[in-house]
């Protein structure tokens, strides 16, 4: 009886190919998302019109080429921002038809009528930094989800920010139904109504 | 004589090395599913500002990178020290904003058009005028939707 020898193949450097193409995927790839503030611009019209807004409902933030703040003329800290938009948004002054019924501010008759006239102009300078733009912006969403937030929690029981984090997650179809209905009520409450101005050179 | 006897002597057998490239295999598929490409070289700084009030962007295919900064240290004596726009690997002028977009957008399905995403990845120290001259090409192109991507933190970091 003959036995003939298979001869093995050496497998042990296997192992040190694999390793190669580990180490060069691990190089070259990114795992992280992005984050960051999301929001619309406006289009652009073909036809302007000159639409009036009651000095009383628009609120305007302004950013200098020194990166300060200045509300209605009034210089501020971005760590006061907040509440100033919030105080101005959940005015609701209004009276008749023009009044807002879950508004809980002071009901000052010369901030803004209701949230769904309040508009915040916000303009900088060409020499203002991003960062600080950002942190505004930041600032005046702040103030917007903040109030959506109460409302949502009393009208469902749920916040705003957790609807939005639920619709993310969530693959059922009736349910991205539902949230996206709910969440569209919640932002006809408090709709965001910011104007922006094209950088100007200075103010 | 003892029935059980000892066939060999008491060494200890090697421990078989063969199924470590298996394991490393695994490794290597988990990476391989879980990574995208890195998209482009930044030439540019890149120090995005912080913000908390944030949204994931997720579905990458739906997102178009536009980045500004001042040209980072080996691109300076060529690219100059003022804030720059790079689109894709190399670097523009705010006038080729409307180029890119068209190109990005021909190179997606038609259905997933409407959905299409701008992340703006600016550095903190650029000057507004030109991130305000980059959103008014992007509006002449109807591409409203943007995001300013940053870090997650306090916004009151971005002043420090």
């Amino acid at each position: 009886m003959t036995r003939r020898l298979v001869p093995r193949v050496n497998a042990g450097s296997m192992a040190d190919i694999a390793f190669l193409l580990l180490i060069f995927f691990l190089v070259s790839t990114t795992i992280e998302t992005d984050y960051g503030i999301g929001k619309q611009l406006p289009p652009i019209e073909d036809v302007q019109t000159d639409i009036v807004i009651k000095e009383k409902n628009l609120l305007e933030v302004r950013l200098n080429q020194n990166n300060e703040i200045s509300v209605d003329g009034v210089k501020m800290n971005i760590s006061k921002l907040k509440e100033v938009v919030v105080a101005f948004l959940d005015n609701g002054g209004g009276s008749g038809n023009e009044s807002c019924e879950y508004c809980r501010g002071k009901h000052d008759a010369i901030s803004s009528d209701n949230p769904g006239r309040a508009v915040i102009s916000l303009a900088n300078s060409r020499e203002t930094n991003y960062a600080t733009y950002i942190a505004v912006q930041n600032e005046l969403t702040a103030a917007y989800t903040k109030l959506r937030n109460r409302e949502a929690k009393r009208m469902y029981g749920v916040s705003y920010s957790e609807m939005k984090s639920n619709l993310q997650k969530t693959r059922n179809r009736d349910q991205i139904l539902e949230l996206n209905e709910k969440i569209k009520a919640i932002r006809s409450l408090y709709p965001e109504r910011i104007s922006e101005i094209m950088p100007v050179d200075s103010y | 004589m003892s029935k059980f006897k000892k066939k060999k002597g008491g060494e200890l057998p090697a421990i078989s090395t063969a199924s470590l490239p298996d394991i490393v295999f695994m490794l290597l598929f988990f990476f391989m599913v879980a990574t995208v490409m890195r998209q482009n070289t930044l030439m540019i700084e890149n120090k995005l500002p912080v913000a908390d009030q944030i949204e994931k962007l997720d579905k990458k295919d739906l997102v178009m990178y536009i980045y500004a900064g001042k040209p980072s240290s080996r691109y300076r004596s060529s690219a100059g020290n003022q804030a720059r726009v790079q689109l894709n690997d190399k670097f523009a002028d705010v006038s080729d904003i409307k180029a890119f977009i068209l190109a990005e957008r021909t190179a997606k399905r038609e259905e997933v058009i409407p959905f299409l995403t701008t992340a703006l990845k600016v550095d903190g120290q650029t000057n507004m005028g030109l991130v305000g001259d980059i959103k008014k090409e992007l509006r002449d192109v109807q591409a409203l939707k943007i995001n300013y991507t940053t870090r997650t933190g306090n916004a009151l970091d971005n002043f420090k």
